[in-house]
């Protein structure tokens, strides 16, 4: 069967829970099972027509006689839609397993039939996005994808702040959608000669040369559009708003893969319309990721909510997707095509990777908010021993985002490295002694990840339990939460082991897009070792780490336990003073200080502690109140100026609204005359 | 010693002069400003002998021999005793945020190398490699003056551009014409002594060789 | 395709790394005592620390989870691996193209990742501290490592450690400011990441001083001494691969016995340099407070960015 084909009946299936689940309104449990397991069924042919056509590298187009007459839909599968379907497909599949548990913690008094709907559309829409070859359909599954998941951010609409959110996202969104709108025109226009309207077409888009003003102002409209989408500073504050109050299945498939739909666009316009452009475009690319990445990362450890503090992470891994990107960018506008496939696989490796970990962290926040009703990082702690499956699980996506050897992250990071490192190819003076101090960057955005990560596993999972109430009803999940994380782990470590079945794989997509090829050279020593370059230049063996490290773990402890003796258990080391408490340990904001001691310029941190009275001595304060808010400048420097514009803009049009009916019927009377002086 | 051999340790030179900038940039210690400043004085009478060697341009051995007594022997002798003087022997500075400072010399040192890298490439000479960082350190010792607020620290700054000056000079022309090298040589002593007169008098009105105080003068109304 | 003899290079390289980790401990320790006046019980004290707490009990806090468990395990894995793929006396090393320099960095960040778990297990307040100074320090401390690595890799264009180390061996002799650059770069990082006086103070006990020292606070008998054995490898490992990066002559090239005999020579006599160097760097130098190793961290990625900037200006 054709993928193309296989890919219909996943759109199919995955449209199919909006129509069942109203019939069956009645039988929550059974909604859930349902539409779930459709769900699930559409992703799993989604990945399969995905794999299918990257590794065939199919091209096949269909027209559907929807939408407005003479301007019907396209529908293109070739191998880049089909890695995002890949992508897309595999995240909502674990998704979907995790939410038939997840679904059923919803109290009672809310409707079901109601996410399941805007869910099935979420994901319909993102199928569409990617599968779209025009203009128009992709602006409508475009809007489709970012009204449902609206709604689904909304979900919980009974606290203010979800719906404050939600209205920020919104707004941000169709900013964006307003300036993709724009570059799309532009591209249209110049495809056809602004004569009629079948520029509309990606086809005819691919086939125009466009000139350097109008190609500046395309791509730089539709970048920023599908940056606000994307997350990337300035544009982000959306996603930390959004993501923590959304649903966690919802927040997981949003930053796992609603995020790498704007990707998809970036690729896809730069890479396949625009093929032609100057060097800066790749520098301006480079440099937003790489702000976005620090900044990303500093903004996360200094959070204590875990949901936000994975969103801000989201931040950060889109910004190293850019840098991927805005090397590929340079490198091809140097005309070093086999650079610029190492840097373009480098960075869609780690969409890949970035959906997978973020999808699994989202999966183990979701189920620690189910067990414990909270998420305040600061009333959690020592859950590894009430939920050690999810421990486990969340873990592993730890150690994945930290970019630690053998599992995927450190994969997609260390070929970032690679291309990074391998700019003196360039022969532009100015430019080898910038880069490599953006690769410094990436190396501090590494080593803070990690530290961020540390922080958040030690606080949830680690030391004793924080919190006002009892431990005693925290409870491990549900087998379906479990087994969605456990697939995604798996995923996870697959991807690490076997970096050069994936890059094999993956090559068709590099030269499509840039020209080149890396898998001949990547591979050249077998499945295990993984040579981007060349083999003098730098390996990797995957495999080989993982074995190494777990033989001579399995040997030391075989040495060590053939005495068998018992492990004595004893009360933690208190230095004498009786009674050391849970309070008496780390939290979070603690294990960040020293980091926000040293950065502190970039945040607007106000820090207050008092002493709370009666207090008998001065010296020896008994009971104190501290405060601590941490905001992003960027709202003061960014939006707040542009909503004081905005209101100002609107107070002075306001003075047209008199409210009295003479002054309405001026207005008519006016337009009238005026009217009929220009047309008579 | 073969010309490339040269150009080897010439290049080893000018890091080290580039090294003892920075170093000027961030150290804190007034003693140990002295001791760098003199050091970099060191390295650049060493490199001006190189140059002179090999290119058999002689009069630069007489330049080296007087940039080693005037820079690395008279001066940081004449500011020593000063501050013996003046009290200051063991004073610390507080700086205005190093790491910053530190990445605007490297941003400085990338411009630098931009603007002379069309030079570079038409030059002959066997110098012409060090000439960014001849002009990376005149625009380091410009930094520092900016960012220190102690009169001494200030004079150090100024010394130091002096000195990529002269690194500038015999990086791309070989050295200047010995009648010129002999005025500077002589107006830096005159400026020394001139300098001493004024640090007594600033400290007498001021108390403090804080430059900050200076903000004083201003008139407030 | 891995031959026997190749193989028996890396086993003698693993066995080499075990035996001789404590011994170079001891080295520093005996040179330090001498240098401050004290007298020392030897160079192979170590040995004797480590057996001691191989025989002693292990006790665990009541709420010590499976990582606390796990981890000197892990330590002590990544640390073994890691001392295979480092070129030792030998190039011709199997495990050598398991992982470049950069990869090796990561390598170390494991360690550094689980042990920092490991500290907030308990939950006692000296465990997080030292976790979260240490994930600070080292944090600033990657990109002044990468920049070094970097900076070292661009004479021989490629981050192979092999290669590298081949390059300069074997290749034409060049006075290179880069790299003297990028030796002062990386001798300060390697003092942070192994703990050293001016960042940490490996001899201290006072907690509130500690940085590496209080996340293994908590550790006893076997654990600590596989943690300790891994700590001293680390100090070997950093040591021999500053070497092998910024000084290899001497390495043999192949793995006849008697080359590799020559190299285990050379190494010895380059690790006991380096072991005065270090001791006369801790003697001299004092621990510098914790918020001004942003300075310290600063300089050495200054220095090994201008190591960077003068081989591209300079050479």
């Amino acid at each position: 069967m054709a993928p193309f084909d296989i890919a219909v009946i996943a759109l199919i299936l995955m449209f199919a829970p909006v129509i069942l689940a109203p019939c069956c309104a009645g039988s929550r449990s059974l909604a859930i099972h349902l539409s779930f397991t459709m769900t699930a069924a559409a992703s799993i042919a989604a990945v399969i027509a995905g794999i299918l056509a990257v590794q065939h590298g199919v091209n096949t187009t269909a027209i559907v006689d929807m939408g407005l007459p003479d301007l019907p839909f396209h529908l293109r599968l070739d191998p880049l839609a089909g890695f995002f379907l890949c992508v897309i497909g595999l995240l909502a599949f674990f998704v979907s397993i995790y939410s038939i548990g997840y679904v059923k913690g919803f109290s009672a008094n809310r409707s079901i039939v109601r996410f399941v709907i805007f869910y099935s559309l979420f994901i319909v829409g993102m199928f569409l996005v990617v599968l779209a070859d025009d203009a128009f359909f992709f602006l409508v599954a475009w809007e489709l994808m970012a009204a449902s998941s609206y709604f689904l951010v909304m979900y919980e609409d009974e606290k203010a702040e979800n719906r404050r959110a939600a209205y920020l996202y919104l707004v941000i969104a169709h900013v964006g959608a307003i300036a993709i709108l724009l570059s799309f025109g532009v591209m249209a226009g110049l495809a056809n000669g602004f004569e009629s309207f079948q520029g509309y077409t990606f086809a005819s888009m691919r086939a125009t040369t466009y000139p350097l003003g109008w190609a500046t102002a395309a791509f730089f409209l539709s970048f920023f559009g599908f940056a606000a989408k994307a997350g990337v500073i300035p544009l982000h504050v959306w996603l930390p708003e959004a993501h923590p109050v959304a649903p966690s299945n919802v927040s997981a498939l949003m930053s796992g893969v609603m995020l790498k739909a704007s990707i998809y666009g970036i690729i896809r316009i730069t890479f396949d319309f625009l093929k032609v452009y100057p060097w800066w475009w790749g520098g301006i690319v480079l440099s937003l990721g790489l702000v976005s990445a620090v900044l990303g990362v500093l903004y996360a450890l200094m959070q204590h909510d875990l949901k936000r503090l994975l969103a801000y992470h989201s931040v950060e891994n889109i910004g190293i997707i850019l840098i991927g990107l805005g090397l590929a960018m340079l490198f091809t506008s140097f005309h070093l095509p086999v650079l610029a496939a190492l840097a373009l696989i480098a960075a869609l490796y780690h969409t890949l990777n970035h959906a997978m970990f973020k999808g699994l962290l989202f999966m183990g926040a979701g189920a620690v908010l189910h067990a414990t009703h909270e998420r305040n990082m600061e009333e959690m702690g020592g859950l590894i021993h009430k939920m050690p499956w999810t421990a486990v699980f969340f873990l592993i996506g730890c150690v994945s985002i930290a970019a630690l050897p053998p599992f995927n992250g450190f994969v997609s990071e260390w070929l970032t490295f690679q291309a990074f490192l391998l700019s003196p190819a360039l022969h532009r003076p100015i430019l080898s002694l910038l880069i490599p101090l953006g690769a410094a960057l990436l190396a501090l955005t590494g080593a803070l990840a990690a530290a961020c990560f540390v922080k958040a596993f030690g606080v949830t999972f680690l030391g004793h339990w924080r919190g006002h109430a009892s431990i005693q009803a925290v409870k491990e999940v549900d087998w379906h939460m479990r087994i969605g994380m456990l697939l995604a782990a798996i995923t996870c470590f697959s991807l690490g082991i076997f970096p050069t079945v994936v890059i094999n794989w993956m090559d068709i997509l590099a030269e499509k897009l840039v020209g080149g090829k890396i898998a001949t050279t990547a591979g050249k020593f077998g499945w295990m070792w993984l040579t981007p370059y060349a083999h003098e230049r730098a390996s990797y063996s995957s495999f080989n780490v993982f074995i190494g490290i777990l033989s001579v773990v399995l040997v030391t402890y075989l040495l060590l336990h053939a005495k068998r003796t018992a492990i004595r258990r004893v009360p933690a080391w208190d230095c004498g003073f009786a009674r050391t408490t849970s309070r008496m340990q780390y939290n979070a904001t603690s294990f960040s200080m020293p980091i926000r001691r040293i950065f502190g310029p970039l945040f607007h941190i106000r820090e207050e502690s008092e002493a709370i009275q009666p207090v008998r001595h001065p010296a020896y304060p008994e009971k104190l109140r501290y405060r601590l808010r941490v905001r992003d400048r960027f709202w003061t420097w960014l939006y707040e100026p542009i909503g004081n514009v905005a209101f100002f803009v609107a107070r002075l049009v306001g003075n047209l609204q008199q409210g009295r009916i003479q002054v309405y019927l001026i207005y008519s009377f006016v337009t009238i005359i005026v009217l009929l002086v220009f047309l008579g | 010693m073969t010309p490339s051999y040269a150009a080897q340790i010439n290049s080893v030179m000018a890091a080290l002069i580039l090294l003892t900038a920075f170093g000027l940039l961030i150290q804190r210690r007034i003693l140990g400003l002295l001791h760098l400043f003199a050091w970099q004085g060191f390295f650049l009478s060493v490199s001006t002998a190189i140059v002179g060697y090999v290119t058999g341009v002689h009069h630069l051995f007489i330049s080296s021999f007087l940039t080693l007594t005037l820079k690395v022997i008279l001066l940081p002798y004449i500011l020593y005793v000063l501050m013996r003087k003046l009290n200051i022997k063991r004073e610390i500075e507080s700086l205005v945020n190093i790491p910053a400072t530190m990445l605007i010399g490297i941003a400085l040192v990338i411009f630098s190398y931009h603007l002379t890298s069309p030079i570079t490439h038409l030059s002959t000479l066997v110098t012409r490699s060090t000439l960014a960082v001849a002009l990376a350190t005149v625009m380091l010792g410009l930094l520092m003056m900016v960012t220190r607020s102690h009169a001494v620290t200030q004079i150090i700054g100024f010394l130091a551009m002096e000195n990529g000056l002269f690194f500038a000079a015999t990086s791309a022309t070989y050295g200047m014409p010995m009648v010129v090298e002999l005025g500077v040589a002589l107006d830096l002593l005159i400026a020394a002594f001139i300098f001493g007169i004024f640090f007594f008098h600033i400290s007498t009105t001021f108390d403090s060789l804080d430059v900050a105080q200076m903000a004083k003068l201003k008139e407030e109304d | 395709m891995i031959d026997f003899s190749s193989f028996m290079t890396e086993v003698l390289q693993l066995l080499i790394l075990l035996l001789a980790a404590p011994a170079f401990t001891g080295w520093v320790k005996t040179v330090k005592c001498r240098m401050q006046g004290r007298t020392y019980a030897g160079i192979f004290q170590p040995y004797r620390d480590i057996a001691k707490l191989f025989s002693k009990e292990v006790i665990l806090a009541e709420n010590a989870s499976w990582i606390f468990r796990f981890t000197p395990y892990i330590v002590f894995g990544v640390t073994v691996l890691i001392g295979g793929i480092i070129p030792l006396v030998s190039i011709d090393l199997p495990l050598a193209d398991t992982a470049d320099v950069i990869a090796l960095v990561m390598l170390f960040a494991i360690i550094r990742f689980f042990t920092a778990l490991a500290g907030m297990d308990i939950g006692t307040a000296f465990g997080g501290m030292g976790s979260s100074r240490e994930m600070t320090i080292s944090s600033l401390a990657e990109p002044a490592m990468l920049m070094a690595l970097f900076t070292a890799s661009l004479g021989a264009n490629s981050t192979s450690l092999t290669h590298m180390v081949q390059v300069m061996a074997h290749g034409q002799f060049i006075l290179r400011p880069s790299l003297a650059f990028a030796l002062l770069s990386y001798i300060m990082v390697h003092l942070t990441e192994t703990g050293r006086i001016p960042v940490d103070n490996p001899a201290t006990h006072l907690e509130l001083t500690m940085i590496h020292e209080a996340m293994i606070l908590e550790y006893s008998g076997r654990h600590l001494a596989l943690i300790e054995w891994a700590g001293m490898m680390k100090l070997f490992i950093y040591s021999a691969l500053g070497i092998a990066i910024f000084c290899p002559w001497g390495i043999a090239a192949t793995d006849d016995p008697s080359g590799m005999l020559l190299g285990g020579v050379f190494l010895t006599c380059k690790l006991a340099a380096g072991g005065v160097i270090l001791v006369l760097i801790e003697t001299g130098l004092a621990k510098v407070r914790l918020f001004r190793l942003t300075e310290y961290l600063g300089s050495a990625f200054l220095f090994a960015t201008l190591g960077m900037l003068s081989f591209f200006i300079l050479e």
